[in-house]
Order: C-alpha cells, then sequence, then structure tokens
C-alpha cells in the first residue's frame, strides 16, 4: 500500500480525569473513530476518520471530548493553501471526481452581509409588532393586473392558483432519500403548524406524508421518481427542477446502495436500482418545450395548482427567468450558489453560477423593466441565514425565501459537510435506521417550528422599525436598503444607495 | 360519444373530454392539440387526426387509440392503460413510463423509453414497429423496450447511442444484422425463440391490432439488449 499523505483533518482531545469510559462516544459515531482497548483499559481514537459532526462532544455526559482542527500545517503558501494541496493527493490517490455535500465553504462575498436595513425616525413613526396589526401572510402566484366585475359586483376574472403563506419562508427542496424519513417528517409537521410548505424534492412523496399536502410542494426533475397523478394533486404546488444552486447544469444520482425498501417505495423505483436525474430534461431544450412540461402538469391537475420553475442562478439568470416568467409557470423559484446539497461535485459547487442577492436584485428589476413581473412570483433560496437575510431579499424583490441548510441545522446538522457518506450521525442525511431514529419527528417539527416562529417574529420587529405593517409592502422597495463597502457597480446592479447617501 | 377536434383550443378539447359522461370518446380531425388524456380517467379514448406533444401524460386508468402519428412525448411518466398508434410515434416516446403498454404501428423518433422504469408489479412495455432515432433506452432503469424493425433490412433499426447510461430492463430488438458500434456497458445477445416468451403476448397484441401476421415477425433474429453488472458511476468520485 502506498503512503496516506494526508493528515488527520482533526484532532480527537480526550480528557482523561473527565472520561468514564462509558463508551458514549464508541456507540454515537457511525464512524467508527472511537474504541475502547479492553488490554489498557482505555478509549482510543482513529482520527483521520473524524468529520467533526460534533455528535460524541454534544453527547459526553461527563464534557470530556473537544474536537480541534489540527496545528499541524504543510508548508503551505497564498496560492498553494493545505486544503488545495489535500485535494491534489485525493485525487492522484483515487483518480477520483471530487465530491462534496452542503455548500460552498470558499470565501466568496456574501452581499447579504454589505446590506443595511432602514428604520424610521421621527417623520415616519415606527410600528410596534407586539401591539398593532402586521401582517405577515404572503400568496405566491401569478397576479392579475385588473380585476373585472359584474354589474352586480361579483367577480368575473378567475384568480390563478396561489399558494398561501402565514409567512414568506418555506422549506427548501430535500428529498426522501437524500435526507431520511424523520427529518421528511420533521418538516411536513413543522410546515403544517406554521401555515407554509416544505417540499418533497425530487424523491416522491411517502404514503404517510399525505396527509401534509395542503402544506406539501411536489418536484417533478427529469428522472420522474414518484410522479403519478395522485402525487400531482397530493400538494400544494409542483416544482419543476430544472436547475439547484449548489450544482448548476449537473443532475441528481442517488447510488442504488441507498434505495432500500422504503426509498423506492417513494420513488416508485427498485431497490437497489440507482435513481438517476440528469440535468437535462431530455424533453425541454426551449422556453416553449417548458411550456409544455407546465401545461401537461396544470392539465393532469385541471389547472387547480401553481407551478413552479426552480433554476439554478447562473449569468443570464434574468434573461432566463424572464422566458419562464412568459412560460406559463406561477412561481420562480431561483437558487444561489451558496445553496447547500446532499453530494455535489467539488468543482461545480465551489466555481459555478453566481450569488442569490445578485441574481435576485437583477432577475426582479428584468421583470419589472418588461412589466411582467405581476406574472409571476420569486422564491429566492441558496444560503438565508437569518431573519436580516429574509427581510433584504424581500426588500430586493422576492415574494418568499427557501430555507434549507437554516432548516437542517435546526435539526441538529452540524454542517460536517459529509451528507454524501451516508452516515450523518444527526439522522439526517442518512438511511440507516439505527442513526434515522436519532432525530425524533416530534423534537424536530418543534425545533423548526421554533426558529421559524423567532425569525417571523424578528420579520415584524424589522418591519416595524421601518413603518411597514407588511410583507407586501416591503416587497422591492429598496429604497430600504443601503450598500456597505460596494462598488458602484455592484449598487447599481443592486438599485440601491450607498449608507450615508 | 363524438367530439369535433377541428378549430378547437387544446385546453377547450381537454375539458370536453373530461367532462364527457361516457366511458368512450371519440374526437375527429385533431390538429396537434396537446396533453390529450392528461389527467382523464376511466375513459377509452379514439382518436383521429394526429394529437400533438404529450398525448397520454401521467396515463393512469385510461386507453388510447390513435388512428394518425403521435408527436413528442407520448405516455410521459404513465402509469398504466394502453396507447395504441396506428402510424408513426416522435421523440422522447414513453418518458419515464413506469406502467402501462405503448403500441406504435411505424417509427418513432429520438430517445424512445427515456427514462423507462418499472416498480413492483408496474412493468412498462413499449413495442414500436419500425426503426427508431438515436438514444434509444437512454438511462432506461427497467420495463421493456421492442423494436420490430419493419421494413428496415440490412441495418439495424436503431440510431447511435442505443441503451446509453442504461442501467435496468431490457430491449429485444428484430433485426438480420447485430448492433454495429455498441456501448460497452451493455450486454447483447442473439435470442433463441424461447427467450422471446416475455414478449410473446405483446408481438401477438401488435399483430392484431395492426394486421400483420406473426410468422413475418419471427422471420428474422432477435437481439436482447441488458446492461452489463458494474456500477462505474460509484467508482468515479473521491469524497472530499
Ligand atoms: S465523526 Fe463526529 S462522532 Fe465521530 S469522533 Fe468525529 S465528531 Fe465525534
Ligand atoms: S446533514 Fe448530517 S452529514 Fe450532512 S452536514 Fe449536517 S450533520 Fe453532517
Amino acid at each position: 500500500m502506498s503512503i496516506n499523505f494526508i493528515y488527520p483533518e482533526y484532532e480527537v482531545v480526550r480528557n482523561e480525569k473527565r472520561c468514564i469510559k462509558c463508551r458514549a462516544c464508541e456507540r454515537q459515531c457511525a464512524n467508527e473513530v472511537h474504541s475502547y482497548d479492553q488490554e489498557f483499559d482505555c478509549m482510543e481514537a482513529q482520527e483521520s476518520q473524524c468529520v467533526d459532526c460534533q455528535r460524541c462532544v454534544t453527547l459526553c455526559p461527563t464534557n470530556a471530548l473537544k474536537i480541534v482542527k489540527t496545528n499541524n500545517r504543510y508548508r503551505e503558501n497564498a496560492n498553494w493553501q493545505q486544503q488545495t494541496m489535500e485535494e491534489i493527493f485525493r485525487q492522484a490517490d483515487t483518480g477520483g471526481v471530487l465530491l462534496s455535500s452542503m455548500g460552498t465553504p470558499k470565501d466568496y462575498p456574501n452581499y447579504f452581509d454589505k446590506i443595511l436595513i432602514n428604520a424610521s425616525q421621527v417623520t415616519n413613526p415606527p410600528i410596534d409588532p407586539l401591539r398593532e396589526p402586521m401582517e405577515s401572510k404572503v400568496f405566491l402566484g401569478k397576479k392579475l393586473n385588473k380585476l373585472e366585475f359584474d354589474e352586480n359586483d361579483e367577480l368575473l376574472s378567475e384568480i390563478p392558483p396561489q399558494i398561501e403563506l402565514e409567512m414568506p419562508i418555506m422549506f427548501s427542496a430535500m428529498s426522501y432519500g437524500s435526507i431520511s424519513e424523520n427529518a421528511h417528517k420533521s418538516l411536513a409537521r413543522a410546515a403544517t403548524e406554521l401555515g407554509i410548505c416544505y417540499n418533497t424534492g425530487e424523491g416522491g412523496l411517502n404514503q404517510d406524508l399525505y396527509q401534509y399536502g395542503a402544506n406539501t410542494i411536489v418536484q417533478v426533475a427529469s428522472g420522474r421518481f414518484g410522479v403519478h397523478r395522485d402525487y400531482l394533486n397530493a400538494g400544494a404546488a409542483i416544482e419543476i427542477k430544472m436547475g439547484q444552486g449548489a450544482k448548476p447544469g449537473i443532475g441528481g444520482h442517488l447510488p442504488g446502495k441507498k434505495i432500500q425498501e422504503k426509498v423506492s417505495r417513494t420513488r416508485m423505483i427498485p431497490v437497489g436500482v440507482d435513481a438517476i436525474s440528469p440535468a437535462p430534461h431530455h424533453d425541454i431544450y426551449s422556453i416553449e418545450d417548458l411550456r409544455q412540461l407546465i401545461f401537461s402538469l396544470k392539465e393532469a391537475t385541471n389547472y387547480k395548482k401553481p407551478v413552479i420553475v426552480k433554476i439554478a442562478a447562473v449569468h443570464n439568470v434574468a434573461a432566463i427567468a424572464s422566458g419562464i416568467a412568459r412560460s406559463g409557470a406561477d412561481i420562480i423559484s431561483i437558487d444561489g450558489f451558496r445553496g447547500g446539497t446532499g453530494a455535489a461535485p467539488t468543482r461545480i459547487r465551489d466555481n459555478v453560477g453566481i450569488p442569490i442577492e445578485l441574481a435576485l436584485a437583477a432577475v426582479d428589476q428584468r421583470l419589472r423593466d418588461e412589466k411582467i413581473r405581476n406574472d409571476v412570483s420569486i422564491v429566492v433560496g441558496g444560503s438565508i441565514r437569518n431573519s436580516a437575510d429574509v427581510v433584504k431579499a424581500i426588500a430586493l424583490g422576492a415574494d418568499a425565501v427557501y430555507i434549507g441548510t437554516a432548516a437542517l441545522l435546526a435539526l441538529g446538522c452540524h454542517l460536517c459537510r459529509t451528507c454524501h457518506t451516508g452516515k450523518c450521525n444527526w439522522g439526517i442525511a442518512t438511511q440507516r435506521e439505527d442513526l434515522v431514529k436519532r432525530l425524533n419527528p416530534d423534537i424536530g417539527s418543534r425545533r423548526l417550528v421554533n426558529l421559524v416562529s423567532a425569525w417571523n417574529h424578528e420579520i415584524m420587529e424589522m418591519m416595524g422599525g421601518m413603518g411597514i405593517n407588511s410583507i407586501e409592502a416591503l416587497k422591492g422597495n429598496r429604497l430600504m436598503l443601503r450598500g456597505i463597502g460596494m462598488s458602484a457597480k455592484e449598487l447599481e446592479i443592486f438599485g440601491i444607495a450607498h449608507a450615508g447617501e | 360519444m363524438i367530439i369535433e377536434g377541428k378549430d378547437i383550443y387544446f385546453a377547450d378539447l381537454n375539458k370536453a373530454i373530461k367532462q364527457a359522461d361516457a366511458s368512450e370518446v371519440t374526437v375527429n380531425n385533431i390538429i396537434g392539440q396537446r396533453y390529450i388524456g392528461s389527467g382523464v380517467q376511466g375513459k377509452n379514448l379514439i382518436l383521429h387526426g394526429t394529437p400533438g406533444n404529450a398525448l397520454g401524460a401521467y396515463l393512469d386508468n385510461c386507453n388510447i387509440t390513435v388512428y394518425g402519428n403521435v408527436q413528442d412525448a407520448v405516455g410521459d411518466t404513465m402509469n398504466n392503460g394502453e396507447i395504441i398508434v396506428h402510424g408513426n410515434g416522435g421523440d422522447t416516446l414513453g418518458y419515464a413510463m413506469r406502467g402501462g403498454v405503448i403500441y406504435v404501428k411505424g417509427n418513432g423518433g429520438y430517445r424512445v423509453g427515456i427514462h423507462m422504469k418499472e416498480y413492483q408489479e408496474n412493468k412498462p412495455v413499449l413495442v414500436v414497429g419500425g426503426r427508431v432515432g438515436s438514444f434509444l433506452g437512454e438511462y432506461q432503469a427497467g420495463g421493456i423496450l421492442v423494436v420490430l424493425g419493419l421494413g428496415v433490412d440490412n441495418s439495424f433499426p436503431t440510431g447511435n447511442y442505443c441503451g446509453t447510461g442504461m442501467h435496468g430492463g431490457v430491449m429485444y430488438i428484430r433485426s438480420d444484422v447485430p448492433p454495429q458500434n455498441p456501448l460497452p456497458h451493455l450486454l447483447i445477445r442473439e435470442c433463441a425463440r424461447e427467450d422471446l416468451t416475455e414478449i410473446q403476448p405483446f408481438i401477438k397484441n401488435y399483430c392484431s391490432y395492426f394486421n400483420i401476421l406473426e410468422a413475418d415477425i419471427f422471420n428474422k433474429p432477435f437481439y436482447k439488449i441488458t446492461p452489463g453488472g458494474g456500477n462505474h458511476y460509484n467508482t468515479i468520485y473521491a469524497h472530499n
């Protein structure tokens, strides 16, 4: 065997005075880092396998453990950093395409952090959200430019189908298969309690979860997993997945070994067969073709469900969105390049696509310029991290946001970024029964409800501060934003002034 | 019940079909209206003319007979039922179908049977009488694709890249010559008559629907194509 060039990234530091050798860490670690040495009566650690998921640290009853990033360094320089060198070692070892999970860890600019929110002083009084009426409800779907009534004031116009949300936040698409049954249950229950929606992703819908249909968005991707008439009619809306922020231009591939009995049932494919969902929909080569898929779905659901088209934020996103708005879609969902994923080629994740903030500003402006902004709602995702990001996104023109990574963090994810190994110690990105049951859907859904309710409250506080009492009045209200430390070009794309102006 | 298909907008036509209070609906003079049969339940549709794209999409509990040619994406994600086409089919015929049977008397276009998959008791079958374009059975994950190559002599009746990405299911191709340049991940062998029992009933139906002698089908060899073992997707990645 050749030498392994890669030094373990983490050190397992065990405080021997505190350790009572209960072996909880050994039982908790699916990466088999910890073991007990009978002969010397001590715990040992295979550090090279540790991914710093913090499970053992959290569960250690005596706080005897900590995981620290090793300070052993290669002789790195500004150009050749340790990570860069290790990736070369890995590929030289295996000849493989590098595969990673979760959003890109690279240090690209985060424009949400360069945008500041306004508040009223003196002239336009703030509103106290605890005691005064404040509307966080939103409707997603095509809005009519005018309403027609007959002589008895009865509405003649047919209102296009809408998704009604109690607050402008939804859980983004994560398929059953990429995440566990208990993670899906947690999301479905929380969405129902919050009056929002979660999204099945492209893995079909578990029979047990049909009861949450009114709060479910069902997804249709190129592989059409689990798609059938009942599925299409089960949800509040249908989302066509054209792309994903973490891997624009790349499709999905769930290896056969992750397709066990239950996953096979929801995907409607045999056990153990690879689920391949390539990036191209081979029936869609144009906006006209997209229109065809949209209307075949509308026909199959008698025009009762809004259709969402989800794309990744890429360079020409504004022009693409303009085409989608004309294709008959009711909602466009745009996923920024910092968005999470269960598995993506590292190079794609870290180099392809653009930040959601820029994509959103460009799309909203383009649709306004072309006077078709009311024809579609815009939902954005791709690393919305807190309620301030939500407020900024809405002021930049979004109707609502999708949160994925933040929702998983609420469920216990510690961002170890190894979802693709299928050994998630927190019971989220895994199908191993013993691991899945670590996530209790009662607790999981409660934590999600807590998180989103807290955000909603914060959103109302920020809106109140601006003297705004509804999401509708905040939407596209770029006057409420100022840039800090941005170039003139960046400010121009965002359509906002610099702080101090 | 009979509906006149000329000069009627697709949405109105489909609405009329869905609302028709009859188990059998005939539509005459169809001029390219799309999505016919999508979302229709418990009906037999007899169609004269040329239905447009996505005929029978998500088909469930419904049968369709077409006297004419059909266009693209026929039977997209169909769940069960039967589609019989007395003419030619277009591209992505039977896209992701998971159950039911499609019979096309004549030829098929590009990417016929793409993403076809089977599930539990559902095993889709697609029979094309003539030849098909390139990428037959692309990403095929299950089900049976049959290409009879009627009227094609001395050439394999599929285009290039037959079975690319195929990882399940089976194809039976009738041809007097073996495939040229077959893709390396496929297993291809000439069948003996007893290997054809699986498709016998479908060939019988094909012959009776389109008035063709069964003997004229079995006068040439069939090649059976299945994906080879080994999963090359799992070996191309390095965890990072
Ligand atoms: S992988 Fe997680 S559970 Fe295992 S040792 Fe590392 S931090 Fe602890
Ligand atoms: S979901 Fe699990 S495997 Fe993925 S990053 Fe979070 S803790 Fe790690």
